[in-house]
């Protein structure tokens, strides 16, 4: 199975690459980009039947730094 | 006393943090991150500069995941010290031993050059050697050194006295000019700037020898 891993900058946290993408879509001349956050996307192929625990697990022991970063994840 | 120094693959403070504490008369010793145990009767740990396993994932997340991590956390929990700087720092709060996250520079660049630092928590042995609100200089190099904690954490850090370093000109946006700190028992030090790259007179500055000075005298009164 195939799962992907999103991980974001909680809400709050500074981004300061995302305002860098942000400066640099206006400076190209597109408008009304009011905000803009940088995350990660993680694929991981795991064995059949890994449990939603155990991804659980791997995002909040490695994959994502909770202190600043929330997750999701999804089978794909 | 003895320290050991931690040496991660892409660490690059390793050597110059052991030259450090012998310089300031302790035995050394440097332990691989695939090790288990930690040599007997180390004092204190130090986990060094650099680009542990190529900042990959998040600067020192793989790291603090190394398997000798397992025993620098158990002895932070016996109550020994642990010294982690730039890198270091990062890997002590991936480990959750101090609280808070290093996020990318607010200015987005890498930083190397030398800043000012104004000591407090006067009460631990990291800080002893210097008093409270003096002020030194010492080298930060880092892109990822702007110190992160919510609210709440940063007022219970600064309620108990566990703000140990702070710059004078906030170079990184770290909140409330946060450049180190200790934990609840102010015997494990993370700070971004680099101590051990000013500590002899080769270097310019011998600002930070004294960090390593105080330590090794209290170390062994303790």
């Amino acid at each position: 199975m195939k799962v992907r891993v999103h991980v974001m900058l909680k809400q709050g946290v500074l981004d300061p690459q995302g305002e860098a993408v942000r400066h640099a879509l206006g400076a190209l001349g597109f408008d009304g980009v009011s905000g803009v956050r940088q995350g990660k996307v993680i694929e991981l192929e795991l064995a059949d039947g890994t449990s939603d625990e155990t991804i659980t697990e791997m995002c909040e022991k490695l994959l994502a730094n909770t202190v600043i970063e929330s997750y999701r994840f999804e089978t794909i | 006393m003895k320290a050991a120094v931690i040496v991660f693959p892409g660490s690059n403070c390793d050597r110059d943090m052991a030259r450090a504490f012998a310089q300031a008369g302790l035995e050394v010793e440097m332990v691989w991150h695939k090790d288990t145990a930690l040599p007997a009767g180390v004092d204190i740990v130090g986990v060094p500069g650099g680009f542990s396993f190529g900042d990959y994932l998040r600067c020192g997340a793989i790291a603090a995941n190394a398997p000798i991590c397992a025993e620098v956390k158990a002895h932070a929990d016996r109550g020994g010290y642990v010294l982690g700087v730039c890198n270091g720092f990062q890997v002590l709060t991936e480990t959750g031993l101090l609280p808070g996250a290093l996020l990318r520079n607010a200015g987005l660049k890498y930083i190397c050059r030398t800043i000012g630092l104004r000591t407090e928590a006067a009460d631990s042995v990291y800080t002893q050697g210097y008093g409270a609100g003096t002020e030194i200089a010492l080298p930060i190099a880092h892109h990822d050194g702007n110190y992160f904690a919510d609210d709440a954490t940063l007022d219970a850090l600064e309620g108990e006295g566990r703000v140990a370093f702070r710059y004078t000109d906030n170079p990184n946006g770290s909140a409330r000019d946060i450049a180190g700190i200790v934990s609840a028992n102010k015997r494990v030090l993370g700070m971004m700037p680099h101590p051990e790259r000013a500590s002899e007179a080769a270097h310019g500055n011998e600002d930070g020898a004294r960090l390593f000075a105080h330590l090794t005298s209290a170390l062994a009164t303790a």
